[in-house]
This record gives structure tokens, C-alpha cells and sequence, in this order.
């Protein structure tokens, strides 16, 4: 695998008719063979990104380059390497799914028609459809239109996968499945970009991410980078609360927060085993001391300094 | 270049291998591993060099997908109806013995020769379905053309497969064009087999006044059928041209045929005749003149240029717009 990154974006900017800046001067790189996570809130320029992206949007200025090659300009010989789920799946309700698959395969120019019956059946297959593959789109359910719209990602060997929000509509275990999936074709090589407003998600598959809010980046790197931007919270459970408060204090531990049984204070930088000592031995009767890790979601919150809210 | 073709039937293959991991192939890991390894190479997509054909899949696909629908079949079943009630009307007519109505005289006057020969209600079928019935089914297919694909979201994946701009815009015309032809076609031979059934066949008169043999006159129905579909060049043009302006399919159609009407109605006000021989529908009824004897081209060749120039104009305005266009949808 070459080094260069799967997507690589410099200054990309889209303001749509009427002035609205969705994206403003986007730096993105995505390492190849990472998984990707995008993250960020509806309306913070993602699904804009992304079709940018794919060429289906003309940036306003800046450059963006996918797989090493500029888009929109190389969308022939770029997009048959990369498999795409923009903005939920669309169907022709009259097709079965299998029909459906078929005839998105038949407009890829490169997708050599004397297999193609072969990988439509492997890819319904890969998603679980295989059964419902007869029956007509418009009677699928919103998950089983979700995952044929990954069977259609999913219908060469492909470079980079970009899947926009992949989970919408599907049960815990469905979600389960496409979490396994793209584990499995991350294993394979594949670079998978993700994006989500799901922090959990982001974080169960993710090796790396970005955020964005309000069409601007916030931060992009690994994953671990980001959670430890955050930091954790020590924790001390005991019947003593007010002693236990009165000793971290004592110790120099900053931004102790006492709430009934629980002592929460920011971790100190020396040896947490000599303050849990200093505890024990002022007599505080100690059930619980741990440190708690930070999740993307503080980070999250730490970076945008709001909650997870809609963009105005 | 068949070296290529073979490590990319490969891959597929082992591709497939590999999604069927649940069946303990003993060469799993193995296909896995030339996959990756035909993924990591930065040559291997290069290789995937596609054949002339291939490219041909996705008209294929597109006629597939137009004609296997409801609402074209339905299109197509009132443009064969249309000749069975022509033709039902002038059997009931005639029926008490007295010789169809004498005169009318408006436009081609072949209504008042169905009795006489069933080859005539061909002629007279496609009068009677060209100022309206056709180009408003036309007007459907086209104006649904991309704004329909736009509406259901299915355009950004045909885009990202990647099917091409271009290539689709002309797969959606050509597939326009198609439906076209199979209407027009539809109309005559429907017309042709209720003809048959309820009135003579046989040698048959020209507007000049001529005899011709019925299987010339069969030959001339064919050549006015042709020349009926090639009317709806510029009709189709400016449908397909209207639906990439929009991305509600519903809107491209009633802008397209509410286009329709108003050119016809203009057509009628003979204080616009400066601008009337620009109109698409202008010459429409000129497929006349091929039942003369010697045929008079003069305005069919007006009518077909006046077509050519639309598809120009129109097709060309469509491409700069598709090709241009932010798909948001």
C-alpha cells in the first residue's frame, strides 16, 4: 500500500447559492488502511463533504484528492475503486433487490458484465439478503434497504469504502453486523471512511477521526489521541466523602466535586497508589478508586465546548 | 490485456471465495491474501481494463428498467387503444350501409377511406396521436428521465458507480428516443390489426389520386411511422432538458407537457406566423405528404431539420446543465 493518503483535502470550501458556507477551508487526511471515523453534529457540512468527495458537488475553491487523484477531475478511473453510501440508500422501489444491484453495477463502465451476476450474488450475500433478494425494494424494510445499499458498496474489491451515516435504521444486531463488516473489510486492506453522529459507534470501529462542527474541522487524528485529549476524572467511592474530600485536598488534587458517596477530582500528575495510601491512612474507608478514561464524547464536548446539538 | 482480464476474473472469484467464509474453506485465508495483494498494488485497478461493450450495459439496463415498468406499459397500452376506438367509432358509423361522412376536409382526409381499405386507419391512428397522445407519453419518459432518478436518490449512485454524466445523459436519451420508436410502432401496428380485422384490405389510393399496391402502401405506412417517431426528436430533446433543471420528476413532466400544449395553442394564432415555422409541432402533420405520389418531401425534410436543430439546441443546453450541476438530491 502506498503511503499516500486515501483522501487528502486542501482549503475545501463549498458555500451554496444564497451565501451559506457549509464547508470552510477543510484540511482532512485520512490515512490509507485507517477506518475512518467522521463525526459530527446534522447540518456540520459531512454529507457536503462527502459528496465533494465523490464528485457530485463542485467545491468552491480548494482541492480535494481521493485514492492520490483529484476529484472530481479523475472520478472515471477514482470511483470504480471506491464504494459509496451517501446519505441513506435509494432504491427503485419496482426493482427487486437483486434488480436494483444489477443495474447500479451496469453503470460502472469498468464492472465486467460475465461476472456480474456472480458478485451481485456475492455482495446480497455479504449482507445478509440472500433470502430477501427476489422480493421487490419498495417492500424492504428501512434496514434491509440499508444494507442492500451496502450490498451495492460492496459490489467490486474496492480501495476505499465511504460510508455515510451506515447504521441509520438498523437494529442493534443489525448494527452489530455492519460493525463486524467493517472490521472484516479493514482487515482486507480496504480504507474505510465513516461518518457518524453516533459517538459510540465512532469509537467501537474507529482508528482514527475527525470532527467537524459548523463546516469547519475541529480536530483529526487516532482515536486514542483524541479520547486522552480529554482527560479522565479519578474517582473515589466511600461512606467518608467529606474526609476523602478534605484529604485529596490535602494531597494537591485540583477540582474535587463531592456528590454523596462518590469524590470526583481531576488526577493528579504523581503516583495515584500514594494518594489512595494517604487516604487509607487518614482512616477514610475506601470501596472504590479508579480513573475514569475520558470517551469521544467528552472530547467531543471538550472540543466544541456545546453539546451534540443540530447546527442553526 | 487478456492477462489482465484473467487476474481480474480471479479476483472476483476469490472475492466470492472469501464472502463465504462461514464454509470453512481450507483456502480462505490464501484468497484473502491475493486479494490484498491485488488491492495493494497500485497497478491492478489500472488493469481492470473494460471491454468495448461494457459500456453498452447501462442503455441495456435502462431500456430494461423503463420498459419493465407499470407506468410505461400503461403509457403504451392507451396509445394502442386509441386506434381500436378510431376504428370501432367508423365501424359503427358505416355500419347502417351509408358510406362514411362526406367531407370533414380538415387535415389529412384519410379518416373517409377506412372503410374502403383497413391500411388507412394506420395513417389515421397516427393523425390522430401525434398532436397529443404521443408527445405527452414522451414527455413522461423524458421529463422523468433525471429528475425521476434525482427525486428517488438513485442519481448519486448511478454517479458514483461512477456511470459518467455524459454517458448517462446520453443512455437517457437514446432510451428516450427508443420509447419513441416503440410508441409510434406500437400505435401503427395496432392500428394495422384492428384495420385488418374490421375493414378490407387491398390496393390503395394516394392523395394524388394514384393506385399503389397494399404492399407499397404497407411499405408507406412503415417510412410515416418512421417519420412520426423522428417528429419526436425535439419533444424528447426539450423534455430531457426541462428534467435536468429540476429534481421533482412530477415537475419536470407537467412543465414538459404543459410546453406541449402551449406551443400547440400558438401554433393556432395566425398573428405569431413569423415564429410558427420554429415551433417543434409546426410541421408535424406534414407525414401527409408521403401518401403523395411522387412523394413531396419539402416539408417532411423542414419537419426533420427543425428536429435536429431542438436535439441540438436542447441537448446540448441539457449537457452544459447536467455536467455543471451540484447534485444535492
Amino acid at each position: 500500500m502506498t503511503d499516500a493518503a486515501a483522501i487528502h483535502t486542501e482549503g475545501l470550501t463549498k458555500t451554496f447559492r444564497g451565501g451559506q458556507v457549509a464547508v470552510d477551508h477543510l484540511e482532512l487526511t485520512v490515512p490509507s488502511g485507517s477506518v475512518f471515523g467522521f463525526l459530527g453534529p446534522n447540518g456540520s457540512g459531512k454529507t457536503t463533504t462527502i459528496r465533494m468527495l465523490m464528485g457530485l458537488i463542485e467545491p468552491t475553491s480548494g482541492t480535494a484528492r481521493v485514492l492520490g487523484r483529484p476529484m472530481p477531475g479523475a472520478a472515471r478511473t477514482v470511483l470504480p475503486q471506491v464504494g459509496a453510501l451517501i446519505e441513506g440508500p435509494a432504491l427503485y422501489g419496482f426493482l427487486t433487490g437483486r434488480d436494483n444491484l444489477l443495474r447500479y453495477d451496469a453503470a460502472d463502465p469498468t464492472a465486467d458484465p460475465r461476472t456480474r451476476r456472480t458478485r451481485v450474488a456475492a455482495a446480497l450475500d455479504r449482507v445478509g439478503l440472500a433470502a430477501a433478494a427476489g422480493k421487490k425494494a419498495k417492500a424492504y424494510s428501512l434496514g434491509m434497504k440499508q444494507r442492500l445499499g451496502l450490498a451495492s458498496a460492496l459490489l467490486q474489491p474496492r480501495r476505499l469504502l465511504v460510508l455515510d451515516e451506515p447504521t441509520n435504521g438498523l437494529d442493534p444486531q443489525g448494527m452489530r453486523e455492519i460493525r463486524s463488516l467493517v472490521r472484516e473489510l479493514a482487515s482486507d486492506g480496504t480504507t474505510v471512511f465513516l461518518s457518524s453522529h453516533l459517538l459510540d459507534e465512532i469509537e467501537q470501529v474507529c482508528t482514527h477521526a475527525a470532527v467537524m462542527a459548523q463546516g469547519r474541522l475541529i480536530t483529526q487524528g487516532a482515536v486514542a489521541d483524541l479520547a486522552a485529549g480529554a482527560r479522565g476524572r479519578l474517582v473515589v467511592t466511600t461512606p467518608d466523602a467529606g474526609d476523602a474530600a478534605r484529604v485529596l485536598k490535602e494531597q494537591g488534587v485540583g477540582d474535587v466535586v463531592v456528590t454523596e458517596e462518590r469524590v470526583t477530582a481531576e488526577p493528579p500528575d504523581r503516583d495515584l497508589a500514594e494518594v489512595n495510601a494517604a487516604l487509607v491512612t487518614a482512616g477514610v474507608r475506601v470501596r472504590g478508586f479508579v480513573v475514569e478514561r475520558a470517551s469521544l464524547e467528552d472530547a467531543f464536548v471538550a472540543l466544541t465546548g456545546e453539546g451534540f446539538d443540530v447546527a442553526g | 490485456m487478456s492477462r489482465a482480464e484473467g487476474t481480474g476474473a480471479e479476483r472476483t472469484g476469490s472475492d466470492t471465495a472469501g464472502s463465504d467464509r462461514a464454509g470453512a474453506e481450507p483456502t480462505g485465508a490464501q484468497s484473502a491474501g491475493a486479494e490484498l495483494a491485488g488491492w495493494s498494488d497500485p497497478g491492478a485497478t489500472g488493469l481492470r481494463k473494460p471491454g468495448p461493450l461494457w459500456t453498452l450495459g447501462l442503455f441495456r439496463s435502462e431500456l430494461v428498467t423503463t420498459f419493465r415498468r407499470w407506468r410505461t406499459i400503461a403509457l403504451l397500452a392507451v396509445l394502442a387503444g386509441v386506434p381500436v376506438l378510431v376504428g370501432v367509432a367508423v365501424k359503427i358509423e358505416t355500419s347502417g350501409g351509408s358510406s362514411a361522412g362526406g367531407g370533414g376536409g380538415a387535415g389529412p382526409a384519410f379518416i373517409t377511406q377506412i372503410t374502403n381499405n383497413g391500411l388507412f386507419l394506420v395513417f389515421t391512428a397516427l393523425a390522430a396521436t401525434l398532436p397529443f397522445f404521443l408527445p405527452m407519453a414522451i414527455g413522461v419518459i423524458a421529463g422523468d428521465a433525471i429528475a425521476g432518478e434525482a427525486n428517488a436518490g438513485t442519481l448519486r449512485y448511478l454517479l458514483v458507480a461512477p456511470a459518467g454524466r455524459t454517458r448517462l445523459l446520453l443512455t437517457k436519451y437514446a432510451t428516450t428516443m427508443t420509447f419513441c420508436l416503440v410508441a409510434t410502432l406500437v400505435v401503427a401496428a395496432s392500428a394495422l390489426a384492428v384495420g385488418a380485422l374490421l375493414f378490407p384490405l387491398g390496393e390503395l389510393t394516394t392523395i394524388s389520386g394514384t393506385r399503389i399496391s397494399f404492399a407499397e402502401g404497407l411499405g408507406r405506412a412503415l417510412l410515416i411511422a418512421l417519420v412520426v417517431a423522428a417528429s419526436l426528436i425535439g419533444v424528447a430533446a426539450l423534455g430531457l432538458f426541462v428534467s435536468t433543471l429540476t429534481n421533482s420528476g412530477i415537475a419536470a413532466m407537467a412543465t414538459t407537457v404543459g410546453l406541449l400544449i402551449t406551443v400547440q395553442i400558438l401554433d393556432q394564432i395566425p398573428q405569431l406566423d413569423a415564429l410558427q415555422p420554429y415551433f417543434f409541432s409546426h410541421y408535424w402533420l406534414s407525414f401527409a405528404d408521403l401518401m403523395r405520389d411522387p412523394v413531396y418531401w419539402d416539408d417532411v425534410q423542414r419537419n426533420l431539420g427543425l428536429q435536429c436543430l431542438y436535439a441540438a439546441v436542447f441537448g446540448s443546453a441539457a449537457w452544459a446543465r447536467f455536467t455543471a450541476k451540484d447534485i444535492t438530491a
